[in-house]
């Protein structure tokens, strides 16, 4: 048990250059256990497995638009290191299973949740409540390192013999139990996914330990707990959410383990028949274990995924309407209701499991209860923009984005609440873009906000506005292509995993049009990222050089040099006043920083 | 840049870091121990005919002899802290020592009670009937067991009483396995629980014996901040304690 | 009662004082594990009786563990309040699946 790191001199600003240990090029941006680095190198994964997921998605699009076309351009390389999953390039139903699967894994594992709360987390955090660093800088440094192995594992996953896991992200038993039989069951996607799991979950275990104690502990003399930027509060709450939902799923990775590799049945029923043959396992478990463990986790995940999206909208959507943040305490009680209410909401995605109309409504009650909490955080962000002198910058432009698209998310998902609309929409394209709606133009848009909100700090220079509205308004185009026709598709009964896109079935023959135009709307959505790409590289070294508090913000962390040294602060801060003191009437500027006197 | 409350408390909080660490890990240990154990109460409740909950499938005199052995762990776990916090550091020594060696003499139980099931042996007959035993021979056309004799009731002290060799003939049997997780749900979950709970064991064995050789180093410079790491890895060794607590009834008794 | 334990104001005598309280659960502890062993051999009216003595002992058991081994008995609101939400947590996942058996469409 590592308790603390004791480094052996005392950092500051100036001295750092006269530094005699030098801690190379390894110690500086590889094993780091600077806050900062692990934030930014968190965030530089999960760009890359962000991107890597999002063009899985691009080929499984096409199989959608164009089944059993061979793929134009790509499929010839795909043909070369996949021979048996994409022969001649065509997609194998197995490979398109895989595919689908993965970009479910790798989006909400690999890319939103690293970016979201352990990159902006660990960069932002420690910032906004004035710490020096994480509390425990080491495991800090394991966490990154435990994701890191995750990723790899999941990746690697692809060349196993069968390919990768194809049970779709949620694994669900006992399709993932027997899936891939190999005579080694140990070298197989299926299991190879557990095992990554595994890692990723002891990562953002040490992750939310790390940031619970430094939210707790660390914060600067006179930082109390409603001084605390919103965006705080929902790393915080995230944290708590992470830590006491992921382990079940650990359990559940643990015992479906034991299934594939020693043989047991936890999820496996008596008298199972798998291509007419009862297979030679005990029996006696239930496939639906596996599903309440999956979604006591994936329900609490949701939030995980939005509660960090709607901090930093809060943050740049005060910033940029130059006026205080509309309703911060009934914002952060609803965020701390809605962590609560997340851990008993887990079984609407079990409706039609069989389990029970007497868990079924007391699930459906409490999935309407939680649309509250939701609704107040985001009516308080879009009353934030009422009367406020809006500067419509790169990060606002996609905060303000945020708000009708996860609007729409979470509207589409009231009716999904209600068991009896759920026998009809269940596991149809509605579900998919219900879901879509609230993390990909919502949280992913939010992310983006993030990036360009922060990168200043990180850098010291900021991104091009041009190039971050060309990256915007294509991008908000196009992302709606795709998912607004899925609301289509599915209320006309259009399932989600059908391999040929519902070619072969007459009911979405009226709907079949769109898929075209939806894989058109995706590709096009890749080539609308290019300019973020772009800018990205190219400010880090060409932006225009900026001082410490380019938005005249309040919070913190714009109160350290850009980008922060070691140890983060000149001089140990002390915070005089609440987060979002914009315009104070009386005052001469229009915002009064939170370490102000 | 020195990270504050590493050693002394804050004073709002009253708490140094590592213990806020501590508890939060163990909170999210709870829930994992949570989530096995709401599977076995789920698997249990579920049993069927064909999977009939087992009563009295482990020995319980070892179980219990295990038992007093993690309880006296951690009491000489909790000796050793105070011995840290009375500065008794020879004291500490004896006690850590103590505990480490609960540690390893628990998991060579285990290890010992794991080897006997693997080599205890279960055949499901096609006419419905159920056979455990010693295995004596395993021919490609049939198996010879030395079947256990049961008698009625409960028993404190396991049966190792054998009846006389029974051939089966392989096309008689519809299943058939040694005591391992694949044999049936309970051995599905005792194997996963207690693996998971000896692995605990191990870990906090390895974190105690770093702490009793290397670790100690840090007595002589700041004696408190090993008292307070020994307190960190005590709270980790009573919550493995504590998990036993539940598992011992659960699995060997009830 | 708050500040019994924390972290830097330990006056020796009062930890040889607590050196007593741990031999006692020590004690009660070793004891716990005969009566539990014991009554799982007393033939109850049912099985679920059973079930609940030896529940009811093993909470005792941990209760004396967490208590006086992990100090909760004087620990920070702090603690309290991660382990009231964890506890309420842990609680509605047994349930909650549980409850998955109280209709009879299952299986």
């Amino acid at each position: 048990m590592e308790i603390s790191a004791s480094p052996a001199h005392v950092h500051h600003g100036e001295e750092h250059a006269h530094e005699h240990h030098d801690p190379g090029f390894l110690g500086k941006y590889v094993f780091s256990t600077d806050h900062k680095v692990i934030g930014v190198q968190y965030g530089v994964t999960g760009l890359i497995f962000l991107f890597f997921g999002f063009c899985l998605m691009l080929l499984m699009r096409w199989q959608l638009a164009y089944h059993g076309q061979p793929l134009p351009v790509l499929g010839p390389v795909l043909a070369k290191i996949f021979p048996k999953e994409m022969p001649g390039g065509v997609m194998t139903p197995e490979f398109y299973n895989s595919l689908g699967a993965m970009h479910g894994t790798i989006m909400v594992f690999l890319g939103i949740v690293p970016i979201a709360f352990a990159a902006f987390g660990n960069f932002v955090v420690p910032l906004q409540i004035g710490a020096p660093d994480m509390t425990f800088p080491r495991i800090n440094m394991a966490s990154y390192q435990a994701f890191f192995i995750g990723g790899v594992i999941m990746l690697v996953s692809f060349f196993c013999p069968g390919g990768a896991a194809k049970g779709g992200w949620t694994s669900y038993a006992p399709l993932a139990d027997i899936t891939d039989r190999a005579p080694n069951m140990f070298f197989t996607g299926q299991t190879m996914w557990l095992i990554g799991m595994v890692f990723l979950i002891t990562s953002s275990l040490l992750g939310s330990v790390n940031f619970i104690t430094t939210i707790i502990q660390l914060r600067a003399p006179g930082m109390t707990w409603m001084r605390l930027p919103f965006f705080c509060w929902a790393q915080l709450i995230t944290a708590f959410l992470l830590l006491l939902a992921f382990p079940p799923l650990e359990a559940a990775s643990v015992m479906q383990l034991m299934d594939r590799v020693a043989g047991t049945s936890f999820f496996l029923p008596t008298g199972l028949v798998v291509n007419g043959e009862i297979v030679n396992i005990s029996g006696g478990g239930s496939p639906l274990l596996w599903q309440h463990l999956f979604w006591f986790l994936g329900h609490p995940e949701v939030y995980v995924l939005i509660l960090p999206a709607m901090g930093i909208v809060a943050e740049v959507v005060a910033n940029n309407t130059r006026k205080p943040l509309w309703g911060y305490k009934a914002a952060v009680f609803s965020a701390l209701t809605l962590g609560f209410l997340s851990f008993i909401v887990w079984a609407h995605h079990m409706y039609l499991t069989g389990m029970g109309a007497r868990v079924s409504s007391f699930f459906q009650t409490t999935t309407i209860l939680i649309s509250i909490p939701s609704v107040i955080i985001l009516t308080a962000l879009l009353l934030s923009l009422w009367g406020g002198s809006i500067r419509f910058t790169v990060p606002m432009l996609f905060a303000t984005a945020f708000m009708p698209m996860f609007g729409i998310g979470g509207l589409t998902g009231i009716p999904l609440a209600f068991n009896a609309v759920v026998l009809y929409l269940h596991d149809t394209y509605y579900v998919i873009a219900h879901f879509h709606y609230i993390v990909a133009p919502g949280t992913i848009f939010a992310l983006f906000a993030g990036v360009y909100y922060w990168f200043p700090k990180a850098t010291g220079r900021m991104m091009n506005e041009f190039l971050g509205k060309l990256h915007f308004w294509p991008s908000l185009l196009f992302i709606n292509g795709i998912f607004m026709p899925m609301f289509l598709q599915g209320m006309a009964g259009v399932h989600r995993r059908w391999y040929d896109g519902g070619a072969s079935y007459d009911l979405a023959k009226p709907v079949l049009h769109w898929n075209a135009f939806m894989s058109w709307s995706a590709w096009l959505l890749c080539v609308s990222q290019f300019p973020f790409i772009l800018n990205f590289f190219w400010s880090i070294w060409f932006g225009k050089k900026v001082d410490h508090n380019p938005w005249h913000a309040t919070t913190l962390e714009w109160e350290a040099p850009s980008p922060p040294p070691h140890g983060n602060f000149l001089k140990p801060p002390v915070v005089h006043r609440g987060p979002y003191e914009y315009s104070v009437p009386g005052s001469e500027d229009d915002f009064i920083p939170q370490g102000k006197a | 840049m020195e990270i504050p409350y590493t050693v002394t408390a804050r004073p709002d909080t009253g708490l140094w870091n590592a213990k806020i660490g501590i508890w939060l890990f163990l909170a999210s240990e709870i829930m994992l121990f949570g989530g096995l154990f709401s599977a076995y109460v789920f698997l249990r409740i579920g049993a069927d005919a064909a999977n009939p909950w087992p009563h009295g499938l482990l020995n319980v005199p070892v179980g219990t002899f295990n038992t007093f052995v993690l309880i006296s762990s951690s009491m000489t776990m909790v000796m050793a802290w105070a011995s840290l916090k009375m500065r008794k550091f020879a004291q500490y020594r004896i006690y850590m020592g103590l505990t480490i060696l609960c540690a390893l003499a628990f998991l060579c139980v285990k290890a010992y009670e794991y080897n006997d099931k693997f080599h205890h042996y279960g055949v499901w007959l096609k006419n419905g009937e159920f056979i455990t035993g010693h295995l004596e021979e395993n021919t490609p056309e049939s198996l010879t067991i030395l079947p256990d004799i049961h008698h009625e009731g409960r028993h404190f002290w396991p049966e190792t009483e054998h009846g006389a060799p029974r051939e089966i003939k392989k096309a008689d049997i519809r299943r058939w396995s040694n005591f391992t997780p694949k044999f049936s749900p309970f051995f599905a979950i005792y194997f996963t629980l207690t693996g998971l709970h000896g692995l605990h064991v191990f870990g906090g064995m390895v974190v105690n014996i770093y702490f009793w050789l290397p670790g100690s180093k840090l007595y002589r410079t700041n004696p408190e901040h090993l008292a307070n790491r020994v307190e960190v890895s005590g709270l980790f060794w009573h919550f493995v304690d504590l998990v036993w607590i539940f598992l011992f009834p659960v699995l060997y008794l009830l | 009662m708050n500040n019994e334990h924390s972290a830097d104001d330990h006056p020796h005598h009062d930890i040889s004082k607590h050196v007593r309280r741990y031999m006692g659960v020590f004690l009660a502890l070793l004891l716990g594990t005969v009566v539990t062993v014991a009554a799982s051999y007393i033939p109850f009216k049912s099985n679920e009786v059973n079930i609940a003595v030896a529940l009811a002992i093993a909470t005792v058991k941990a209760t004396l563990v967490a208590a006086i081994f992990m100090h909760l008995s004087a620990e920070r609101w702090t603690i309290y309040r991660f382990l009231i939400i964890t506890v309420v947590f842990a609680i509605g996942l047994f349930s909650l699946t549980a409850l998955a058996f109280s209709d009879h469409i299952h299986r």
